[in-house]
């Protein structure tokens, strides 16, 4: 079954009270696909991660799963990866690298039991993989943001997950460490597919294999090959205005000199 | 005026020492999540609520204790229940939820027929006062919030960290949320009876604070903060005994003490160095 599409969006509408934050959104996650979820900050890309993830029901439609591992087809938890952004859990909590990795092996059914023998070498296999190792025994709140970025991405891969979400990977990271995160989802890409939801769309031009701009309705789904006049349409103003004052070039191939930093 | 020592030799006075300690291993514990995760104004509201089943049971005559538990485990229940986005402010329910119990309280103790209570050693506790029916509730308790958080102390730890991750891997978040609250819940009871419905707060968190900030391992933190604890309650008590002091406001006095000379602690080398 060549083109059974992995997800299924089906005319999800959800919002926030009265605010219909996502309009009849239809969205195929496809076998391979390194999918950019773009649009302006407030179009509700995180939003429809959430409804994907069954962290929110939306008002109306519905999302179906055809997963590799079979499943209920209504509900996918346990079986898709998910690497949050910083501002959603506490850095400073009391807690190594490892310890974290090792969370990604909690699900339904094992809370009562002793993280087991599998549970600690999936998360020693995922910390390596991630050439973390040595960073085992640190503290989230001593390791660099790229680190802990990795660290998360391990997370959520230790439970060899049928697709891997990440939200706004690059949002907290230094240029460096975007560089090192590229290379890294190109390579993890050939044996999962990848969902990236985030604003900075130039990062992942190169390896993107499809695009879905949102601003609240879908406004384009296919290739990466975006007209301007597209992504005018969605952000509802010329583009140059809308990142970091630098031209977004959906279009090109990477280029060399990365948007401007912002700093603390 | 005969030694410490010398008087652990009345039974009150080994009752306070035993209610301490335990009361102590709990704080450091619980109060290490009450911490990480901000239930601080949650667990005083909890605890000021309970005051108004405490009323209620001294009105008819029975051990207030009795009446502290189902209050503090129904309010517990009822704001990990609710939902936050209908209610919208959830502090604001948290606060009127403290009012209320409170108001209750002092209505049934004023009504109360004959001679009236003295509301100060709810208020702030009087761990002299601890008999040994209490003793035995509180070990009770404590034993039991203990084995609950030790079976499921991993889950209970990643939805500390990370609630939102914890659900999408189907881990049943609601459930325990809803425990470590109940937990918590029985702790600010016990915790009622040494330092009173005041200070609860500051014994729930002093003891956690100081050790997060000098500690970064989660076993350490929690080691050090049951240490942290139960060195104020003791501290507190030898205080309380030599100056004549009231037992709860030495206790928390200490801890703020000693949370003043951690912060120093963490604070003048970096500059010096």
């Amino acid at each position: 079954m060549p083109d059974t599409p992995l997800i299924e969006v089906r005319g999800v509408t959800f919002g926030y009270g009265r605010e219909v934050v996502l309009d009849h959104v239809d969205l195929n996650v496809e076998p391979r696909d390194f999918l950019a979820v773009i649009g302006p900050n407030g179009g509700g890309k995180t939003t429809l991660l959430k409804v994907i993830l069954g962290l929110v029901r939306p008002w109306s439609g519905e999302v179906i799963f055809h997963l590799p591992s079979g499943g209920d087809p209504r509900d996918p938890r346990g079986r898709l990866g998910y690497v949050p952004q910083f501002s959603t859990f506490d850095k400073d909590f009391p807690l190594r690298l490892g310890d974290m990795v090792l969370m990604g092996r909690l699900g339904r059914r094992n809370l009562l039991r002793p993280y087991s023998r599998a549970d600690r070498a999936a998360a020693d296999q995922a910390l390596e993989r991630l050439h973390l190792e040595p960073l085992a025994r640190a503290h989230v709140a001593e390791v660099s943001g790229g680190q802990l970025q990795r660290a998360l991405i391990a997370r959520a891969l230790v439970s060899s997950p049928d697709v891997l979400f990440l939200d706004e990977p690059t949002a907290s990271i230094d240029a460096e460490s975007r560089e090192t995160l590229r290379e890294l989802l190109a390579d993890l890409n050939r044996t999962i597919p990848i969902v990236v939801v985030t604003h900075d769309v130039t990062s992942f031009a190169p390896m993107v294999s499809r695009i879905a701009c949102i601003n609240r309705r879908l406004f384009y789904h296919g290739d990466p090959d975006l007209s301007r006049e597209v992504m005018e349409e969605v952000y509802g103003c010329p583009v140059e205005l809308v990142t970091h004052g630098v031209p977004h070039r959906v279009l090109d191939h990477h280029h060399d000199e990365p948007p401007p930093e912002h700093r603390r | 005026m005969p030694s410490f020592l010398e008087a652990l030799s009345y039974d009150f006075m080994r009752n306070a020492l035993i209610a301490g300690v335990l009361a102590s291993v709990l704080c450091g514990v619980i109060g290490t999540f009450v911490v990480v995760k901000r239930l601080a104004f949650i667990s005083d509201g909890i605890s000021h609520a309970a005051f108004g089943g405490m009323g209620v049971c001294f009105y008819l005559g029975i051990d207030p204790l009795l009446g502290a538990i189902p209050v503090a485990l129904v309010c517990a229940l009822a704001l990990g229940a609710v939902d936050r986005e209908t209610i919208r402010s959830y502090d604001a329910l948290i606060g009127v939820l403290w009012a209320v119990g409170m108001a209750v309280g002092v209505v049934f103790v004023y009504k109360t027929p004959g001679y009236a209570p003295n509301l100060m050693t709810y208020l702030f506790g009087n761990i002299l006062l601890v008999s040994h029916h209490d003793l035995k509730v509180i070990l009770a308790l404590a034993v039991s919030v203990l084995a609950i958080l030790f079976l499921f102390f991993k889950g209970i730890v990643a939805v500390s960290f990370d609630e939102v991750f914890a659900r999408v891997r189907g881990v049943r978040v609601r459930f325990l949320m809803s425990l470590l609250l109940t937990m918590i819940a029985l702790s600010v009871v016990i915790l009622i009876q040494v330092v009173g419905i005041i200070l609860v707060v500051a014994l729930l968190t002093i003891p956690s604070v100081i050790s997060l900030m000098l500690w970064r391992d989660l076993k350490a933190v929690l080691a050090g903060s049951v240490l942290t604890g139960v060195s104020i309650t003791l501290g507190g008590l030898v205080l309380s005994f030599y100056y004549d002091l009231p037992s709860g406001p030495a206790i928390i006095l200490l801890g703020a003490v000693l949370l003043v000379a951690a912060y120093g602690f963490k604070k003048i080398p970096r500059r010096s160095l």
